[in-house]
């Protein structure tokens, strides 16, 4: 026993996630003790670094597949989707947890976060209303979870409680992510005079909503493909007969919702006339953007649909989820006070990147403790709602053996 | 406190138009600033570039002493802007056309009639008083720093260094000073040998302003800065050279930042009453369809079994009929036989 520990603890990619956590450690230690100067490259004008455009606004937009699959299983009627809804769920409490945890490092005085909830509220602010559904939905999302849990630990009435009360969860979760996946881009309304034209537009919390549905979509498709190499030995019949269904659906959705977002970027453009700014730098830029990372994917899952192409489909959604942190980064980044002198201008420090990819790490090692042991691939033996489809086994009892056997290379086990 | 209950109750009173319309557009309703509030006028065509003015600032804040003294004015040869130490800067313009010279200009809060920064802060850290300061309160603030990407002047400044206690620093128009009796007016005011600062209400420092221009043809531009732009400032400035010439923006409008995210605010509450309501009806429809569609298949189903018994009775029917017709006929053809036998058997008999 021992000695096959040993063996497998050196492995490649042990050895890479200790050093990332070790330096994760390393620079959270220096962090609360010299200040965000001691570990960032902010300033008076760059008061938001990459630990908002990435873990806060693309950790957002990238959780949004919970509320989306949820609803497609739930509300819209899709049920052939139910087998992603768990796992979309636990990659977005993860999510949304991961990005209450990086604001820790971010804000002056991390203790002080609920504040604006429970000491006083600055009700004019969209910070205020992204801060309150974030806080709300985290709490929806972990009940969401929680059953998973409740079914791995074996408490049957609770969790049945939970799972009677999932459309009036679902509901809440759409209403919140509507909000607060729109405020992420209300946040930029305040500052027209520092953000470009071309991204500044009355629009920006419509186009963060439409492009987080897209970026959840993809997200969903992208997750599947990573779990399918990974925890393919968790995952039930249903879970891989439907796999092909839920790609193939959601890359259908995925290019619908990409040609509409294409479409009312445009309309924002020609609403505010800034169609000269596109002969410009950050036009190109803005090209870019839009054309490789909206229209090409849009054409990419339409195709990869009428193909029956799953490879193409998993492609177009690694380039939508690209293009989600791209316009992220644009809009708060790039296009970010365009009007100063490069020397003023802000790029991250390697710091800053360390405790991103920390964080990403994190989240990893939890979702991937989580899905080795809870049935998130799998719907757990003792509560089956699935009808076995005709000619299908029931295949519970090898279930039982994966749940009580850890995974050979989950760290700390 | 009222007055943030105002700007909410603006916010929301503005939703109902705002929904399709431009941000930019202003809402019916406007905020002139607190009556009587105070400000200070800043004369372009006097400074003279001394820095006293940030010293007294130094001074008069307690905070700590700059790297380089306030008499050396080779600083003024870099471009400043204002930071945790410093609330207030003098930056040289040179190379102006028609300027004739360098240009000075004094730079801190501009303390805006609705400052962006109070609207966007999510704890209320920052209150405009009645007598014009815009202030912040270390006691809630989480520094987030919201207001500094908020602030369009750029004044907001943050103590990196602090590990866990780090301020929001910025001019308070030396409003604590003021209101304890320690001070008249700001120490920047105070300080400036050449009373390129006035102090006072801003009424009067708008008349004061329009004053000069007339009793100077010529020698300022026919635009009272802060007296618009962003709603309105209590800190308003006067020049003779473009303002843009001189670090301020001429491009930030005159629309008040509360006005460019009411809209979206607004549609908080309606998405809050929309939502639920729609996305049940979504639901309630898909229910009700598959109840339909199960309806259907059960009286389709029921439709064709009925049919199926029917022909099947309406077959055992006929069957039954038949054999019924058999049987009688067998019957009376071996009625028949047995007659006709009967009758041949007495035939033989009578023989």
């Amino acid at each position: 026993m021992s000695t096959d520990t040993q063996k497998s603890w050196l492995t490649p990619f042990n050895v890479i996630v200790g050093v990332i956590l070790l330096v994760g450690g390393f620079i959270t230690i220096l962090r609360f003790t010299k200040g965000l100067a001691g570990v960032t490259n902010l300033t008076d004008n760059n008061p938001w670094g990459i630990w908002i455009s990435f873990d806060l606004l693309c950790g957002v937009a990238l959780a949004a597949g919970g509320f989306t699959t949820s609803a497609a299983c739930y509300i819209f009627g899709l049920k052939r989707f139910h087998s992603a809804v768990r796992p979309a769920i636990l990659t977005a409490f993860l999510g949304y947890s991961l990005v209450v945890f990086a604001l820790h490092y971010d804000v002056g005085r991390p203790w002080r976060l609920p504040y604006p909830f429970f000491v006083q509220s600055g009700t004019t602010s969209v910070l205020f209303e992204v801060g309150l559904c974030v806080f709300l939905y985290l709490i929806t999302l972990f009940v969401e979870w929680v059953p998973s849990a409740l079914e791995w630990l074996g408490f049957k009435k609770p969790r049945n409680v939970i799972i009677r009360m999932t459309l009036a969860l679902t509901i809440f979760g759409v209403v919140l992510s509507t909000m607060h996946q729109s405020s992420l881009g209300a946040l930029y309304l305040i500052a027209p005079s520092k953000l470009h034209p071309l991204w500044y537009s009355m629009f920006l919390p419509l186009f963060f909503f439409v492009s987080a549905i897209a970026a959840g979509l993809s997200m969903v498709i992208f997750e599947g493909t990573l779990s399918h190499h990974y925890l393919h030995d968790k995952m039930d019949k249903v879970y891989l007969s439907e796999h092909e269904g839920v790609t193939f659906g959601f890359a259908k959705g995925a290019a619908v919702v990409l040609v509409v977002y294409f479409f009312i970027k445009i309309v924002g453009i020609t609403l505010d006339n800034n169609w000269q700014y596109l002969f410009t730098g950050y036009g190109a830029w803005f090209l870019f953007e839009l054309l490789g990372f909206v229209a090409l994917p849009a054409f990419l899952y339409a195709l990869a649909v009428r193909e029956h192409n799953a490879t193409l489909v998993r492609w177009a959604a690694v380039l939508t989820v690209l293009g989600i942190i791209l316009n992220r980064f644009n809009v708060s980044l790039v296009a970010f006070n365009w009007q100063l002198p490069p020397a003023e201008r802000y790029f991250p420090s390697w710091m800053e990147i360390a405790v991103s990819v920390f964080i990403v790490t994190v989240g990893l090692l939890v979702f991937r403790f989580i899905a080795t042991r809870m049935p998130i691939f799998y719907e757990h033996p003792a509560f089956k709602e699935h009808v076995p489809h005709e000619g299908e086994e029931e295949e519970a009892p090898e279930f039982v053996e994966h749940e009580l056997k850890p995974h050979p290379q989950t760290l700390g086990h | 406190m009222k007055r943030r209950t105002f700007l909410g109750l603006l916010g929301a009173g503005g939703a109902a138009c705002v929904l399709g319309q431009s941000a930019h557009a202003a809402g019916p309703k406007e905020f002139p600033g607190y009556p009587g509030s105070f400000g200070v006028l800043f004369d372009a065509t006097r400074c003279i570039g001394c820095r006293r003015c940030e010293a007294g600032c130094n001074q008069v804040n307690g905070l700590p002493a700059p790297p380089e003294p306030f008499d050396d004015l080779s600083v003024l040869d870099r471009k400043r802007r204002t930071n945790a130490k410093t609330y207030t800067i003098v930056n040289r313009y040179d190379n102006i056309p028609g300027a004739g010279g360098p240009v000075f200009r004094k730079n801190q809060c501009q303390h805006c009639l609705e400052p962006a920064c109070a609207s966007s802060c999510f704890v209320r850290a920052f209150t405009k008083t009645p007598q014009g300061a815009v202030t912040w309160d270390g006691s809630v603030c989480v520094g987030c720093r919201y207001c500094m990407i908020a602030c369009p002047f750029d004044i907001p400044t943050f103590e990196y260094w602090e590990p866990l206690t780090p301020r929001i620093m910025k001019c308070t128009m030396c409003w604590p000073q003021i209101t304890t009796g320690k001070l008249t007016v700001p120490g920047c005011v105070g300080a400036c040998p050449v009373e390129a600062l006035v102090y006072g209400k801003r009424s009067d420092l708008l008349k004061i302003a329009r004053g000069r221009m007339a009793a100077f043809p010529g020698r300022y531009l026919d635009h009272i800065y802060g007296e618009r732009e962003m709603g309105g400032t209590n800190w308003l400035y006067i020049s003779g050279v473009p303002f843009k010439d001189i670090g301020l923006r001429e491009d930030l409008g005159t629309t008040a930042a509360p006005q460019l995210t009411s809209g979206a605010l607004a549609t908080v509450p309606i998405i809050a009453t929309a939502w639920p309501a729609l996305l049940v009806g979504i639901y309630a429809i898909h229910r009700r369809m598959d109840k339909i569609s199960h309806e259907e298949q059960v009286q389709a189903v029921t439709r064709a079994v009925a049919q199926a018994q029917e022909e099947a009775a309406a077959k055992l029917a006929k069957a039954k009929a038949d054999a019924e017709a058999d049987k009688k006929a067998a019957i009376a053809r071996e009625v028949k036989k047995a007659l006709e036998e009967a009758a041949k058997a007495q035939t033989e008999e009578d023989k």
